[in-house]
């Protein structure tokens, strides 16, 4: 398990986490359950996990997969900077946003899966691991190389020139076909 | 149309018939619940949470069931095997064993989630009616058992008790708690992403499932849910209305009440016993001896490693699985065999790929000349044999990049096949397409492929196998580098006699040609490659055959190898 980037795992986690803690909140709001408050904070905190932990983050190594439509909200995780991008801020963050929920049992099971997710992105950011936004590489205009703008400095590829010389003896022999086409300059 | 009957109909009809036996059992066990005159006082209680979580219950049972068979795959082996009269297109549904478990996998997560949202509404009212929250008849209900000789209903006995305190000290309750919590692991372990990329962290959470199912068979242990039995007889139409008379009123008894006894284990201990087996197996065939016949180091650090083992019988185009104690004791790694079964062992080409195999290969590098390898185990093999290619007169294989690596398999098999005058085989001529990106890690099959013109060479058959190789990410680079050899017999690239084209086939034409040479042929059409490619060359089949049943005739064969 050498090469594991644990982030990309706490990730998927999280965000199931948040979505369970949403689904419990709902339902505890709706069903007027004793505590409900709770509940409500639950929803509250769910979606909030949702949307940081969507925008999926950069691979070290590898091809990094974004989830459909991550782009916008990979532009407003990314402009928290370093509270966003340190994994060690991100295991606090969701511990801490995890215990209200443990008060009240349709809320407990997203706290339990938020506080797993925090201990997996406290290991990864052990690692040394952070978060990276992917981003659409800028499109630099390729400057045309040089050799399109200048004249070519080789002449075509052809046989050696002693093979080019004029044999006399063997006309035949000496006749060989250009392998690129020679045309002629139509000015 | 046709075409697509033959391919999906299988597939189609299986996923109708798991649906509706899941809509079946989902549909008939909330109307048992929701009517059924046993439960009418819990649904008192609690109303129609008590059939919203009974029937997911049972769907859950269902697939709990199947889910562990379509990874059992010696017992699929063993299916395939016996099942060799059924038609082929049936038998091949046993390769997609691991897309089906996926998806009983997903109706598992889905009835969860229903099942466990209707149990956050039961515990919620059956606490708050221990409470006196509801009305009389439900504070009643929820108050019997609390004298000596009395039954109880409502599971929730401590009247100060919370839902989640109820959760944590009941059986049922507790055990869901674990069990969802090593569910929700296992999914989050097993999505695309991770799998693809982190393989060990999805095997190893994957375990989890023996906690799951541990805690599923004794999950319905508590006995929680209560029934009213016949006797006494209690008429509920009638004393419904006077709860706080019951005991007194000759015609109704304080009702009793028996608890539900616990269904789970029957559903799955079948499959549970039959994966058990399945695991011993492997550990059996773990303990098997495998010799190293050859060790060959070939160019772009590809290993190729020729095995005996005593009585290993393959067919053309299946896989096995490998397993090195020496790098990893839990990790089996599959690989598609490049031998033929005519050949007395087997072989896999194996490429640097993982963390996995750079041990392997680094570890044989170190190795002396004709010392024995490290102890490898080897399970298989599996895969349903790709045996129709010997039907065919004239046999078309296109193979991408590394799907290419089955066709090693079919082509020596052809091959040996034909120096034998072998009666399976009615091929006379084969077409085969090679399209790479580039051919770094697959000189071995060129070479193989020079072997082959070698030998057709010697009897005079140099038109039995046409091959055209598509080298489809050329660049400058390359066109320089033709360029300048054009004039060389062999190819640059590949070192063989058929020259190296460069993009993609021009399909039309190659369909034509085929047709030209083979006027009165069935020409069979074999894919290993990705699946805009399938429907492309699906189209051309149909496009170039023709009505007559006597002249060329194309037909597609999908394989996933």
């Amino acid at each position: 398990m050498g090469k594991i980037e644990w982030a990309m795992w706490a990730n998927e986690q999280a965000l199931a986490s948040g979505l369970i803690l949403l689904t419990g909140g709902i339902v505890g709001v709706a069903g007027q359950f004793a505590g409900w408050q709770f509940a409500a904070y639950g929803v509250a905190a769910g979606v909030f996990v949702c949307l940081l932990e969507y925008p999926r983050g950069r691979r070290a190594k590898g091809t990094s997969v974004e989830r459909t439509g991550q782009y916008c909200l990979t532009v407003c995780v990314k402009a928290f900077g370093p509270i966003t991008r340190n994994y060690y801020v991100r295991a606090f963050l969701h511990a801490a946003l995890c215990v209200p929920g443990g008060f009240m049992l349709a809320t407990v099971l997203g706290c339990v899966c938020l506080g797993i997710a925090s201990l997996i992105y406290l290991l990864a950011a052990i690692r040394g691991e952070q978060w990276l936004p992917i981003l659409p590489k800028t499109e630099t205009r390729e400057k045309p190389r040089e050799s399109i703008k200048e004249p070519p400095q080789n002449p075509p590829p052809r046989p050696p020139a002693d093979l080019r010389r004029k044999r006399l003896e063997d006309v035949e022999g000496a006749a060989y076909v250009n392998p690129i086409p020679v045309t002629g300059s139509e000015d | 149309m046709g075409n697509w009957i033959i391919d999906h109909g299988p597939s189609a009809l299986i996923l109708l018939v798991w649906t509706g036996i899941n809509t079946f059992l989902f549909v008939y066990f909330y109307l048992f619940y929701d009517r059924g005159d046993r439960f009418f006082y819990t649904r008192h209680i609690i109303g129609s949470a008590l059939s919203w979580a009974r029937a997911p219950a049972a769907v859950l049972n269902f697939n709990c069931l199947l889910v562990l068979l379509p990874v059992c795959r010696n017992l699929l082996s063993l299916l395939r095997g016996s099942f060799v009269c059924c038609g082929r297109s049936l038998r091949k549904q046993l390769d997609k064993n691991l897309t089906f478990h996926k998806l009983v996998g997903y109706m598992i997560g889905l009835m969860t989630a229903v099942h466990t949202i209707a149990h956050l509404f039961n515990v919620e009212w059956f606490t708050r009616s221990r409470q006196g929250g509801f009305d009389i008849l439900s504070t009643t209900l929820s108050r019997l058992g609390e004298l000596e000789n009395e039954t109880y209903l409502n599971p929730v006995r401590d009247p100060n008790a919370t839902p989640t305190y109820v959760a944590f000290t009941t059986i049922g309750g507790l055990t869901g708690v674990i069990i969802t919590l090593a569910l929700i692991l296992m999914i989050t372990s097993s999505m695309e992403v991770i799998r693809r990329s982190y393989f060990e962290v999805f095997w190893y959470i994957h375990h989890l499932f023996i906690i799951f199912f541990a805690g599923l068979v004794i999950h319905g242990a508590g006995f929680h849910l209560q029934e009213t039995p016949t006797n006494p007889p209690h008429n509920f139409t009638v004393c419904k209305d006077q709860p706080l008379e019951w005991g007194k009123v000759p015609e109704c008894p304080i009702p009793q009440f028996a608890g539900g006894f616990p269904q789970t284990w029957m559903w799955v201990i079948g499959p549970m016993f039959l994966y058990l087996c399945e695991r011993l197996l492997r550990f059996i065939r773990y303990l098997q001896s495998v010799t190293y016949r050859k060790i060959i180091m070939r160019p772009s650090n590809v290993l190729e490693l020729q095995l005996v083992k005593r009585g290993f019988k393959m067919e053309v185009g299946q896989y096995i699985f490998m397993n090195c104690p020496a790098i990893s004791q839990l990790e089996w790694h599959p690989f598609t065999m490049t031998s033929a079964p005519e050949e007395d062992f087997f072989s896999v080409h194996i490429r640097s790929v993982g963390d996995w195999t750079e041990k392997l290969i680094k570890m044989l590098e170190q190795l002396p000349e004709g010392a024995q390898g490290p102890k490898m185990a080897v399970d298989g093999p599996f895969g349903t044999a790709s045996e129709d290619v010997f039907d065919y007169e004239v046999s078309v294989l296109v193979g991408c990049g590394i799907g290419v690596t089955p066709f090693a398999s079919i082509l020596k098999s052809i091959w040996y096949k034909f120096k034998q005058s072998s009666p399976k085989l009615r091929t006379k001529k084969i077409y085969f397409y090679w399209l790479c990106r580039e051919t770094h890690a697959f000189e071995w099959f060129a070479d193989l492929l020079q072997v082959l013109e070698k030998e057709m060479a010697g009897r005079g058959m140099e038109d039995f196998l046409t091959y055209n190789l598509y080298l489809t990410g050329w660049d400058e680079n390359h066109t320089a580098h033709v360029t300048v050899h054009f004039d060389k017999d062999t190819d640059v690239v590949t070192g063989l006699k058929q020259k190296t084209y460069y993009g993609r086939p021009i399909w039309d034409k190659e369909f034509q040609e085929i047709r030209k040479e083979n006027p009165t042929s069935g020409v069979g059409v074999f894919l290993c490659g990705p699946e805009t490619l399938a429907k492309t060359l699906e189209k051309k089949c149909v496009k170039y055959s023709d009505v007559d049943p006597r002249k060329t005739n194309f037909y597609f064969n999908k394989e996933n190898f």
